[in-house]
Parts: C-alpha cells; sequence; structure tokens
C-alpha cells in the first residue's frame, strides 16, 4: 500500500476512535493508535506496568496525594475515598463495569489526577498500562 | 379532624421553621455534578462572589489537588456560583457579613459565620481523624444533602 494511503486510513481510523471511544477495550485501543503514532515500534500496554504505575510513590506531586493509592486504597476493587470524605467507585471493570464509558472523562480524570500525584500529564503509555491493569483487575 | 391535621402538621414542620436552616441547594447539573464528584456540594450562598471567582481561578490548586476543567466548564460554574453567592440576595447576606472582600476566605468554615455557628468544632475539639471531615457538612447535618442544616 502506497504510504498515503496507510497515512490516510490510520488517520481515519484513529478519529473514529477518537469520535467513538467508549468502554475500556475501546479506550484502550484509543491509546494504542496514539503510542504507536508516536513510536512506530511499540510493543503493546503492559499490565504490571501499570499496577507499578497504580502503587508507586512519587515525589513530584501534591504533598497530599503522593499515590493513587492515596484516595484509591492499594486494591482497585474496594470503594476508595476522597480527602473531603466522599466515596470513590472502586477502579477495577471487574467490580465497575460501569467506569472508563467516556475519553473526555478518562483524559479529564488523568490530566488531574496526574498532575495531582506525578506533578505532571502521564504518557500515553502509562494511561494505556493504567487501563490494562484496570481491565485485568 | 381536620383541626386535627393542620395542628400535627404545624407540630412537624416546626422543627424546619425552628433548629433547622435551610440553604438551597445548588440547582445547576453542571455545578452540582462537577463539584460534588470529589466533596460535598456546598451552596453558593455561603461565599461571597469573590470567593467563587478566586476558587474558580485557581482549580489547579484546589485544596491540595488539581481539580482543572475546561475552559467553558469553568466559565459556567464560575458564572452560575457567582449568580446565587451569598451576597446576591437579602436572605443570605447573613452568611457572607463580616468578611473581607479584599482577602476573601476560600474555605466556608472560615467564614465568620461559619466559626460563630460552630464554637465547639473551630476549636478543634474533635478527635483527629474527623476534624479533616468538618468540610463534609452531612457527617454533622444528617439532611445537609436535601437543604436542611438541623442543629446537633
Amino acid at each position: 500500500m502506497k504510504p498515503i494511503v496507510t497515512t490516510i486510513v490510520l488517520l481515519v481510523s484513529s478519529l473514529s476512535t477518537h469520535l467513538h471511544a467508549g468502554g475500556v477495550d475501546d479506550l484502550i485501543n484509543h491509546y494504542m493508535i496514539q503510542a504507536k503514532s508516536e513510536t512506530a515500534s511499540f510493543a503493546g500496554f503492559v499490565s504490571d506496568r501499570g499496577k507499578d504505575l497504580y502503587l508507586k510513590e512519587f515525589a513530584g506531586g501534591k504533598k497530599d496525594t503522593p499515590s493513587c493509592t492515596s484516595c484509591h486504597t492499594n486494591n482497585p476493587t474496594q470503594t476508595g475515598e476522597t480527602r473531603a470524605g466522599k466515596a470513590i467507585e472502586p477502579m477495577a471493570v471487574s467490580v465497575n463495569p460501569e467506569r472508563y464509558q467516556t475519553l473526555k472523562k478518562v483524559e479529564k480524570w488523568f490530566r488531574r489526577n496526574c498532575k495531582s500525584v506525578l506533578g505532571r500529564e502521564c504518557t500515553v503509555t502509562e494511561k494505556g498500562d493504567f487501563l490494562t491493569f484496570m481491565k485485568n483487575k | 379532624m381536620r383541626l386535627t391535621v393542620i395542628l400535627f402538621g404545624l407540630l412537624i414542620s416546626l422543627p424546619v421553621f425552628g433548629d433547622d436552616e435551610h440553604v438551597l441547594l445548588l440547582t445547576d447539573q453542571l455545578t452540582k455534578s462537577e463539584c460534588s464528584a470529589c466533596h460535598f456540594a456546598y451552596p453558593a450562598a455561603m461565599l461571597p462572589k469573590v470567593s467563587w471567582t478566586k476558587i474558580m481561578g485557581n482549580l489547579e490548586n484546589h485544596f491540595g489537588e488539581d481539580a482543572s476543567l475546561d475552559t467553558q466548564t469553568t466559565q459556567d460554574i464560575t458564572k452560575y456560583l457567582v449568580a446565587q453567592a451569598g451576597d446576591t440576595a437579602f436572605w443570605s447576606a447573613k452568611f457572607v457579613r463580616g468578611l473581607d472582600n479584599q482577602n476573601p476566605p476560600i474555605r466556608i468554615t472560615e467564614t465568620t459565620y461559619w466559626v460563630g455557628r460552630h464554637p465547639g468544632i473551630s476549636k478543634e475539639i474533635l478527635p483527629s481523624g474527623l476534624a479533616g471531615l468538618k468540610s463534609n457538612c452531612a457527617v454533622c447535618h444528617l439532611s445537609a444533602a436535601s437543604g436542611y442544616y438541623e442543629k446537633n
């Protein structure tokens, strides 16, 4: 296939995923396409890397939220609690299949919470790893 | 019979007009859903306009967390909160009386009114684990989510 055709096919498929992303599989697929467009040799998301990200303590973020576990507990199948005392529905897809429905919402929370916890936005790989872990959990 | 009903009605409504305080709930769905995703849906009347503007202008550093929203959502919520703020109506003026508009509070629990109405809690006599939850009105005011702040 000519490069121009490949590019158009990739662009169109990326756009349609972007517009219709819903459900954890669609979202993972969305980030997969993004990751491959950034790095041609991208090898795929890794659930264990997502687990490490979830459990790790970071020093670069806000002091009250060094880790995802600060609010979500160290078990994503459990109900968490915000610092203001509000319950957070579990993150794991197995116990909360209603999560991860729209790209807009997922992107909003990645942006805010990655900045709060890591002190920066998450990379595409981190987002994909994280969602893969939550899907398997 | 009718008299009994009226008298009974008056009796059960006494707490509402007596001890309880009713505050308008957040009626804007966008504001309600975004704010209450993390915390109690604080009524707009409990802070003055300048406080809401200050809070909404710094959502990246929102009480120790990044709570930023897209520009349009931020603008829409700010507009609603400012329009319903304590200094926009006579009945809610009490919530914001005595505040310094040059240096407005960003915590309802730091307003003169709140401190005056919660003498025990403002002195941090709650057990340490609960002290941080004075921001969660419904911990003590069990009907706060319905707009009623009963005395405890």
